[in-house]
């Protein structure tokens, strides 16, 4: 592996042995005293954010710090990109400057693609692009329901929200069927790419309007945020896609009421930031069966993996 | 201890190759290497030594000779499991390899005699990983070095402190040691290496 683009290209063999050194990762820094490996020691690591992000940023940087690596944090409102430098020259200066690794998000669809076919020899890590993948995101929530539910193969995890603009779901989507699981995305009709039938089979990825109705029989709920920085529509926090926040709430947020319908063992998934009250009821965010901080803790060690399988061996050079 | 074994006649081995030693001389062997640990380690205060392996082969090795000086001497020895594959220094020149379990006993390290076991020393690069991969983990009283065969051609100054057998080795010879939990079998073999062997 050179670079981590897309859960949608990560083959089976290849995610579950990041998964598995990530279990181990967790279990040998658990009771450590020095929370830190040499394993990277020397290696530069650039994290380049044109979107504003606190756990994913925050998450990646303690990955490769307690990897030894040298980690640089670019952000594009305190970079030459406020000056208007394109994306292209900012990837080359970040590369010939002695980076090994640049994690990148932005809002574009497509721009960590484009970025490791233009630089030679550096790996690139999708933090996250537009609407299209969130890979590291998809890749600790599987870690945090292998953890949980002692699996993937065959468990039911039910998506909900705003699945057109969010990239968590499509890395989900991709990633927990290629370990075995089975998907359902719940979410108003408006809120579907266009296409869907293009995209995905329906007979493998069922659509359903109907929270209620799914709740019983899943292992796992992933609730998404309605992301109202991509809905467009100026002041109007619904901008048509629903009649009104509370109307959303209603019909498709976690409430107390539905998480009771939710079986024993299941577990609630959230890859934040949350909307409390929104998407997800505050006391279902905190509940007893909610691994949303489980999620986070679980994120370091798998970026941690993920770091690992792309820098500490031969391939990378 | 140079001559070949009795029991073992050339027509069982299989062209090239040449058996060290054999199921009951590895069994001998580290009966011999735990009577050594006794007798090394009793004038020591305190609690007995920590046996910790390093994966793969000598994380088995480590249970077997802490289940013989448990046996010999009365004591019970505690084990674990030391991965030193995150601090090796030569990661870059290989692919990817996947990580052990790394267990250490409950109340850790601090304090205590560590014993690590492998099964060849070769390069004593493992064994410089595994160094650093203690200090990580703890501050031990001591720390000494238990090896089923020494095979020469160190490359840091690093030595064993029980050897269960002495191999002088060319480079292009492989030791292979295999045990009853990994390979079925015990035994110790020398070959012609296949290719870059990965003995530390």
């Amino acid at each position: 592996m050179t670079h981590l683009l897309s859960a949608e290209h990560l083959g089976r063999d290849d995610a579950v042995a990041i998964l598995d050194t990530a279990e181990e990762l967790k279990r040998t820094l658990l009771h450590r005293e020095v929370r830190k490996l040499p394993t990277l020691r020397g290696r530069t690591v650039v994290t380049m954010f044109y979107e504003n992000s606190t756990r994913t940023r925050v998450s990646f940087e303690i990955a490769g710090k307690w990897m030894s690596a040298d980690v640089i944090n670019v952000s594009a409102s305190g970079s030459s990109v406020s000056k208007g430098e394109s994306l292209r020259d900012t990837a080359a200066t970040l590369a010939a400057a002695g980076a090994d690794c640049v994690i990148v998000r932005h809002p574009a669809s497509g721009a960590p693609q484009r970025i490791a076919g233009w630089l030679d020899g550096v790996s690139v890590i999708n933090a996250g692009d537009g609407m299209h993948e969130h890979p590291t995101q998809a890749l600790l929530d599987a870690a945090t329901l292998r953890e949980r539910l002692g699996g993937l193969e065959g468990r039911r995890v039910l998506i909900v929200g705003d699945v057109l603009h969010s990239r968590v779901a499509r890395s989900n989507v991709h990633l927990l069927r290629t370990l075995g699981a089975e998907v359902t995305l719940v979410a108003p009709p408006t809120m579907l790419p266009d296409g869907m039938d293009r995209w995905l089979d329906e007979a493998e990825v069922p659509v359903s309007y109907d929270l209620d109705a799914e709740l019983p029989g899943t292992d796992a709920v992933m609730m998404l945020r309605v992301q109202a920085e991509r809905l467009g529509g100026g002041g109007d926090s619904s901008a048509g896609f629903f009649p009104s926040t509370r109307e959303y709430s209603i019909s498709y947020g976690l409430s107390e009421a539905r998480a009771r319908l939710l079986p024993e063992h299941a577990v609630i998934l959230h890859p934040g930031p949350m909307l409390r009250g929104m998407e997800i009821a505050s006391s279902v965010a905190d509940a007893q069966n909610s691994v949303i901080t489980e999620q986070v803790r679980n994120g370091v060690h798998v970026r941690m993996a993920v770091l690992y399988h792309l820098l500490a061996s031969e391939e990378t050079k | 201890m140079t001559t070949r074994r009795e029991g073992v006649t050339p027509a069982e081995e299989p062209e090239g190759q040449r058996v060290l030693l054999a199921e009951a001389d590895v069994a001998r062997t580290i009966a011999r290497m735990a009577h050594q640990v006794i007798e090394k380690t009793a004038p020591e205060e305190g609690a007995p030594p920590v046996l910790l392996g390093i994966p793969s082969r000598g994380a088995p090795l480590a249970r077997r000779l802490a289940g013989r000086i448990a046996e010999f001497s009365g004591q019970t020895v505690d084990t674990g499991i030391v991965d030193v594959t995150l601090y090796r220094d030569d990661l870059r020149l290989r692919p990817n390899r996947p990580l052990e379990p790394t267990t250490l006993p409950e109340d850790g390290i601090d304090g205590r005699l560590v014993v690590l076991v492998d099964d060849v020393l070769y390069s004593g690069r493992t064994i410089r990983a595994a160094l650093d991969a203690l200090r990580d983990h703890g501050r031990p009283k001591a720390i000494q070095l238990a090896v089923l065969v020494d095979r020469g051609h160190r490359e840091v100054p690093i030595r064993a402190d029980y050897v269960g057998k002495n191999v002088p080795t060319s480079r292009a010879e492989d030791i292979a040691v295999l045990l009853t939990e990994t390979d079925g079998t015990d035994g110790v073999v020398l070959r012609p290496a296949r290719e870059e062997g990965d003995q530390g």
